[in-house]
């Protein structure tokens, strides 16, 4: 521990904590380099956590505590971790992490953790995280490791909740549980679509956020 | 970098002890909290099978569980020829000594039983399935049904839970006219109206026909089990005040 305090301190001069850099490292996998819509990783838990914005949102704040935590202890054991064992550690890391959240969960807001059922445990399985601890947190230091944690959970959590508005509002119109279609248009002949609430609703907003994302960011999958 | 295999041992050690201590720790921490949410949960669907229920969008507090079900739920304890036990509650059977006792639920309204409700449990697919069956005062008619804990599919064993599910049992007899128990069946695809037998069945899920099957065949199992009790109150039906 002793030496990582050490570097710690050391690099401070040398580099600014909000640098262009770490930045870059933040904002990226919000939109260039998003972990859902451009590299297309954690669809599973994306279309099942998105029927509803409340589930969506506790998804999203897990994954962003467990990312940027497993994110930030990788970084720190970065140069303890004999190679050979490296991904078992960052499992075990992981894993702990999300127990954790599922306890938690359990706990606090037990309807919630009812709802999301084995999806908070598939956390664990999540590529993004695994992903980052391998990519980022192994090469960099504990700083930066968090940003990108951050960053990539918030990209990750965004477009979730972007889903979770079109399917909620759509398939059982309303906005985080409250019905937000006036009475008069259903006595109008309006139906809530069924088929958004179902997983292929998922895929077709999902579809569409990419398309829409790359027409704009012009950012081309090779 | 080379580490010596000494070291990934100890390293791999340091990681599993200091992990366990963390979960161990806050397993301990969180475990009373959680079992009162369990035990919140079930008095809940207990208030649902029988259809008291928030209104939708909005859920029940702590509080009100806990007043709606004093209030409204009698627990007792029967025992295999349906007599009731005095004395006992639930809480107090052991499912391993007590085998021949059983714990049966009253709705009271006004100083009036209005329904039974029955737990019922067994084997879907890959889960063991919890719920609550609630019977209307005569013993025969379905007031409705609640799943609360299970391990299925979600989007299809997962379903059972569901309002469009539970809703359908809700109005079917459990006996035909001689006062014998059928139980529900839980067909493939809709139930068509037509069929004389239809006030028996239930609309199926597709997708989940193991499930469906375990559903129904732990609701016959189960009701078997109670059928001395609700034969008794068949046969008080129209009497004196069960």
């Amino acid at each position: 521990m002793a030496e990582v305090t050490q570097t710690n301190v050391q690099i401070q001069p040398r580099e600014k904590l909000f640098s262009k850099k770490n930045l870059r490292t933040l904002r990226e996998p919000l939109s260039d380099n998003n972990p859902i819509s451009f590299q297309v990783l954690g669809i599973c838990s994306a279309l099942a956590t998105t029927v509803q914005m409340r589930t969506a949102l506790v998804m999203s704040l897990a994954v962003v505590f467990v990312l940027t935590m497993s994110n930030v202890t990788v970084s720190l054991l970065r140069n303890k971790i004999p190679s050979k064992i490296r991904i078992i550690v960052e499992l075990a890391v992981v894993a702990s992490l999300v127990i954790l959240v599922d306890q938690v969960l359990k706990a606090y807001l037990y309807d919630i953790s009812k709802q999301l059922s084995v999806f908070v445990g598939l956390i664990i399985t999540n590529c993004i995280i695994l992903g980052r601890a391998e990519a980022f947190a192994l090469q960099n230091k504990p700083w930066p490791s968090f940003l990108d944690g951050l960053g990539n959970a918030l990209g990750y959590g965004w477009i979730l909740m972007v889903i979770a508005f079109g399917r909620e509002v759509l398939g059982s119109g309303s906005f985080m549980g409250f019905p937000v279609i006036p009475q008069f248009l259903y006595n109008m002949g309006y139906e809530n679509m069924g088929l958004m609430v179902l997983a292929p609703g998922a895929f077709i907003l999902l579809g569409l956020l990419i398309w829409a994302q790359r027409s704009i960011t012009k950012t081309v999958h090779e | 970098m080379q580490y010596s295999n000494a070291y990934t041992f100890r390293f791999a050690a340091m990681v599993t002890i200091v992990c366990s201590v963390l979960l161990a720790g806050a397993a301990t921490i969180l475990k009373p909290r959680q079992e009162e949410n369990k035990i919140l949960d079930k008095k809940k669907n207990v208030l649902a099978s029988v259809g008291i229920k928030p209104e939708e969008g909005q859920s029940f507090s702590r509080d009100d569980i806990i007043d709606l079900y004093k209030e409204r739920i009698k627990e007792i304890v029967i025992d295999r020829d349906g007599n009731i036990v005095e004395g006992k509650k639930p809480v107090d059977l052991d499912p391993r000594a007590d085998t021949d006792l059983l714990p049966l639920y009253e709705n009271i309204e006004d100083g009036q039983i209005i329904s039974y409700i029955i737990p019922v449990s067994g084997k879907g697919l890959w889960s063991t399935i919890y719920g609550y069956l609630a019977l209307d005062a005569d013993g025969q008619t379905v007031r409705g049904i609640t799943f609360y804990s299970h391990g299925e599919t979600p989007g299809l064993g997962g379903e059972i839970e569901k309002d469009w599910f539970t809703s359908n049992f809700v109005g079917k007899k459990i006996t035909d006219e001689s006062g014998t128990i059928v139980s529900i069946e839980v067909i493939k695809g809709k139930v068509n109206s037509d069929d004389p037998q239809a006030i028996h069945k239930v609309d199926g899920i597709s997708g989940a026909t193991i499930t469906a099957k375990g559903v129904e065949i732990f609701i016959k199992r189960d009701l078997i089990t109670y059928e001395p009790f609700l034969r008794q109150v068949m046969q008080a039906e129209g009497g004196i005040d069960g």
